[in-house]
């Protein structure tokens, strides 16, 4: 055998390397173009760790496979959770480098309007194809007639509530108003299974709660000239019923809550109720066999939706939106356009949103129809989510003041701190100085 | 050779004379620190003033309208219970940490088997990422999961679940609790090397000539370790006043701002909300405080240390 010495080695080794080389040069030169990893756009795009596990599933392993494909691209997706949202767009508008295109909730898009690319162009042709949008997508999403945010799809927000507990007390039907809810509650809770409401600092469940408990009792953070009105009886007699419910009706624990500790002790069993998106039965339904009922029968066929009861002044609610904007920093911004039109066209969105089983309900009035909605007669009341609810703000317009103040979750601590122990006088009057300082006095 | 030397010494370039001239050395080894400190925390602190003076939002550079800001800190009574949770917080465990911590360096300090074992778990809590950790401790305070209630609840210690997160007082004592189990090895192992710089003689000396216990740890023990304590207990308390992380991932600084301390209240508003100037002045709020705690400790220590 010939003995290969190191240096001989190296030659051919090196030797071999060059050809190789030069054969690569020669073939890029002849074709023309750059090797296509220098040419390709690369979209960032960052969304929520999604309640609906099999929606990022179906983004990640299929529709944006999919969009690289036809559209030319590369797609960087990224969840992260929820409250994080914020600070992350916060932090890439600030360093002016970041996601191209990133989900907000509700309202935000005001917050951060100067800093988003016009996305009318992407939001109108959808809108002109599918049948329009409803109200509440253009509140959150638009102002002066652009869109700053591309609307994705609301979160309806309905109470889940375990029906036979409820029949067990009495209410064959969910009920109608506050007093009747509490009154459930109480002999609920004395058997061990009361209410559950998330009323932490986070940026689903607690304020789709609180505000609508506001306003059916008549209080609104503005009037309807845009001047803050919050210290009203109406507001303080809606903190008192909190307080009073709470001790009452309410798990204790709901103050430390966030948007998935209710899911978390509902499916568990020990809530009979919880004001939530489709996230619980869905989950139900996909895992029937991990959750049953203490008597051992699947949890999801004793879940059932209902909106929030009425109060003195009706019945209200706010459901969670969801959209998706592009700050002007980003360098891809017609390759990121490319993709939210890829998202938006119907044959990709429709499967997104059958995959999250009316857990979505989407911004435009076309999808209201869908034979979807027919499969799960428990889904159906989400249906048509998009054409009830305020946004925040009510009486006046989603606009940045309004955010701010969801931001701050004012109305929320509102309540929570009522619940501590403030007096329901005081606290409305602290808020209302509060939200002096966002709207001017 | 002593004579070439000599001769490339007149000729040498300026640069070497410069480094031989003990001023500019100093200068130049100086340099890589000073211009990290500049960069990382001259720099960002004087931006947070700059901040702090103007109405500045996310991606609205602002305008500036003076000490706005800090006026309208002075009618939010979210601030003044951030102040009072700040030191709360603060003075709470870092008394506890210090007892604890202390307590734990004298046994460590003795003689007994397994002692190398024993120092280095003793540093666990401080090592794991407080994030890490902090999400544990979360759990185990869950309001529906935790494994406290569910122990005291076996052992016929409660009959209702103790509201751990969703109470104020509670959700304090719990962030509480964490900051200190998390700060203790911190203690133990600085007052540990404290203790072993005290020579035995002494303590032995003191024994011959009838010293109890408790008398040979107050009047030898304690005021040579004087010196080190108020160290620790100056650093700890700068962290503390600061803290973030365990607030955060606990309370998010609920239930109703119950648990808010300056960290968290300025990110929730600067970076949560986007009210970057407002964030910045509850930041910089916190800079008076410390600064008189610091040049106070700073002083004590001289003092101390001049006895």
């Amino acid at each position: 055998m010939a003995r290969i010495h190191r240096r001989n080695f190296l030659k051919l080794s090196g030797a071999g390397a060059l050809t190789a080389k030069a054969g690569g040069m020669a073939a890029i030169l002849a074709s023309g173009r750059a090797p296509a990893y220098a040419q390709t756009t690369t979209v960032h795009l960052l969304r929520w760790n999604d309640f609906v596990p099999a929606c990022d599933q179906l983004m990640r392993q299929k529709l944006f496979p999919e969009a690289e494909k036809a559209l030319g691209i590369k797609v960087n997706f990224e969840t992260v959770n929820g409250n994080d949202l914020q600070p992350r767009i916060t932090s890439a508008i600030q360093s002016g480098a970041g996601p191209d295109i990133i989900m907000l909730f509700n309202n935000h898009p005001h917050l951060y309007q100067a800093s988003l690319v016009d996305l009318s162009d992407v939001a109108d042709a959808v809108g002109k194809d599918q049948n329009g949008f409803y109200g509440i997508s253009k509140g959150n999403c638009s102002a002066d007639g652009k869109w700053m945010g591309m609307p994705m799809a609301i979160i309806g927000a309905m109470n889940a509530y375990r029906s036979s507990a409820f029949a067990e007390v009495g209410y064959k039907e969910f009920p109608k108003t506050w007093d009747e809810y509490r009154d459930a509650g109480k002999k609920l809770k004395a058997k061990g299974m009361p209410i559950g409401q998330a009323l932490g600092q986070s940026f689903g469940d607690p304020p789709t709660f609180a505000y609508p408990l506001m306003w059916s009792y008549g209080g609104a953070e503005v009037d309807d000239n845009g001047k803050v009105a919050l210290n009203s009886k109406e507001t303080v007699e809606a903190v008192k019923y909190m307080i009073a419910a709470w001790k009452d009706a309410y798990d204790e624990g709901g103050l430390a809550w966030d948007d998935a500790n209710n899911n978390r002790a509902f499916l568990s069993g020990t809530v009979c109720s919880t004001l939530n998106g489709g996230s619980i039965y869905v989950e139900s339904v996909r895992k029937a066999e991990q959750y049953q009922t203490a008597d051992g029968k699947p949890m999801k066929d004793d879940i059932r939706h209902a909106p929030l009861p009425a109060g003195p002044k009706g019945q209200f609610g706010f459901h969670t939106f969801t959209s998706h904007v592009m700050p002007s920093y980003s360098k891809n911004q017609s390759a990121a356009k490319e993709l939210l039109k890829f998202m938006h066209a119907k044959q990709n969105y429709e499967q997104w949103f059958t995959t999250a089983k009316g857990y979505y309900t989407p911004g435009t009035a076309s999808w209201e129809a869908h034979k979807m909605w027919d499969e799960n007669p428990v889904m159906k009341p989400f249906a048509i989510a998009g054409k009830l609810g305020q946004t925040p703000g009510y009486k006046g317009p989603p606009n940045a003041k309004a955010a701010e103040v969801l931001s701050k979750y004012l109305i929320v601590n509102m309540f929570a701190q009522a619940i501590k122990g403030t007096s329901a006088e005081e606290v409305v009057k602290q808020t209302d100085a509060e939200l002096k300082k966002i709207y001017g006095a | 050779m002593a004579i070439i030397a000599a001769g490339t010494v007149v000729g040498a370039p300026p640069r070497r004379r410069l480094l031989e001239d003990e001023r500019w050395l100093a200068m130049m080894l100086l340099l890589p620190t000073a211009v990290l400190l500049g960069l990382f925390i001259a720099y960002p602190f004087m931006r947070g003033i700059v901040l702090a003076v103007t109405d500045a939002r996310v991606g609205i550079a602002g305008e500036f309208v003076g000490l706005g800001n800090f006026e309208r800190l002075a009618s939010d009574p979210i601030f003044y219970q951030v102040v009072w949770n700040t030191v709360l917080y603060t003075a709470v465990t870092t008394v506890f940490k210090l007892a604890l911590g202390l307590w734990l360096a004298l046994l460590l300090n003795r003689s007994f088997r397994g002692k190398a074992y024993v120092r280095a778990f003793i540093l666990l809590p401080f090592i794991i990422p407080t994030v890490l950790s902090t999400f544990a401790w979360k759990w185990m305070f869950d309001p529906t999961f935790s494994v406290l209630n569910w122990t005291m609840y076996q052992l016929s210690i409660i009959n209702r679940p103790i509201n751990w997160l969703g109470d104020g007082d509670l959700a304090m004592l719990s962030i509480i609790i964490v900051n200190i189990w998390r700060g203790v090895p911190f203690f133990a192992i600085s007052l540990l090397a404290g203790l072993q710089t005290i020579s035995p003689d002494l303590n032995e000396a003191a024994a011959i000539d009838g010293a109890k216990p408790l008398q040979r740890f107050w009047y030898i023990t304690w005021p040579l370790l004087l010196p080190v304590t108020m160290v620790v207990v100056l650093f700890s308390v700068i962290q503390t006043f600061a803290d973030f992380q365990i607030v955060y991932v606990m309370t998010g600084g609920g239930p109703a701002n119950a648990t808010h301390l300056f960290a968290t209240y300025a990110y929730q508003l600067g970076v949560g909300t986007g009210l970057l100037s407002q964030g910045a002045a509850i930041s910089l709020a916190m800079f008076p405080i410390l600064f008189l705690i610091v040049v106070v400790q700073l002083l004590y220590i001289r003092r101390v240390e001049i006895r």
